[in-house]
């Protein structure tokens, strides 16, 4: 199998994570595109370990690893929606705009 | 020449990418997650025939299994409506889709043109059973695992820390 066939597919489903978490508003909705985005990594590394066959195997070690990082993120970032939905009612990430940056500073405040 | 290995690969790359495109229009919630997994049982397919057997099933076990699950509970907890909504993305998908166009074809002419004589070998490849990845892991890579189990202490006080802020602002209220 040529190896710019997982590595096609691993670009494809890179940009399509990219697309999900430009575009969707709801919070859930983007972390889906981040996983997207981590799991297109994740055959990068397993088709260049079967590449290169590696006898420390780093790809897929490397991989699982990932996986891991991943399920740690996805858990602190659910609990963070669900403390955003707690304390505002709704998790549309374009609503949130309490830390937006804004043209007007507040002088008054920042000046002293 | 064609293998069955390779007609193979290209269907399971046909339906991740596609599950994967309805992933990020769809207009029901529900369904974004239910096709979330399609697409990551597909990788996993995709894992299988690049040989890391036991990567495909730990891909199956926590993404399909576990991470899946946590989102549609997150989905719950917050309330999502079930039926179609108009509103689930913003109004800026056109230019949100110009720069992915644009990641993929960078992303996709680099690898291209970089590996494009490469090979996987797969008919002599080591395939990743458990005893094989053990053996690296707990060989090799057993500093960044047991930095890895921090990280996921870490990660698992955090979300406690989380919940428990909200059920204290929850009381005060």
């Amino acid at each position: 199998m040529p190896l710019w066939w997982p590595l096609l597919l691993a670009s494809l489903l890179f940009a399509i994570g990219v697309y999900g978490v430009l575009v969707r508003r709801n919070a859930v909705l983007v972390l889906m595109g981040v996983e997207l985005m981590l799991n297109a990594v994740n055959i990068n590394m397993v088709a260049f370990d079967a590449h290169l066959r590696a006898a420390l195997h780093a790809g897929q070690t490397f991989t699982l690893f990932i996986i891991v990082i991943a399920a740690a993120e996805i858990g602190l970032a659910l609990a963070i929606v669900l403390l955003v939905f707690r304390s505002h009612g709704h998790i549309e990430v374009d609503r949130l705009r309490a830390l937006a940056d804004r043209d007007e500073p507040a002088t008054e405040e920042t000046g002293r | 020449m064609t293998t069955i290995l390779q007609v193979l690969f290209v269907l399971l790359g046909l339906v991740a990418v596609g599950s994967a495109l309805l992933v990020v229009t769809t207009a029901n919630l529900v369904h974004a997650a239910l096709w979330l997994v399609v697409s990551l049982g597909a990788v996993a397919g995709v894992f299988l025939l690049l040989a890391a057997e036991f990567v495909a099933w730990v891909q199956v076990l926590i993404y399909v299994g576990a991470v899946v699950v946590l989102l549609l509970f997150a989905l719950m907890l917050t309330r999502a409506p079930t039926g179609r909504q108009p509103e689930l993305s913003t109004r800026r998908s056109v230019p949100a889709a110009v720069v992915a166009v644009l990641v993929a074809a960078l992303l996709g002419t680099t690898v291209v043109a970089g590996f494009r004589g490469a090979r996987i070998d797969l008919q002599h490849a080591q395939v990743g059973t458990p005893q094989v990845v053990g053996g690296a892991l707990f060989r090799t890579w057993v500093l960044p695992f047991e930095v890895l189990s921090v990280l996921l202490l870490a990660a698992l006080v955090g979300a406690i820390v989380l919940s428990r802020l909200r059920a204290e602002r929850g009381g005060a209220d």
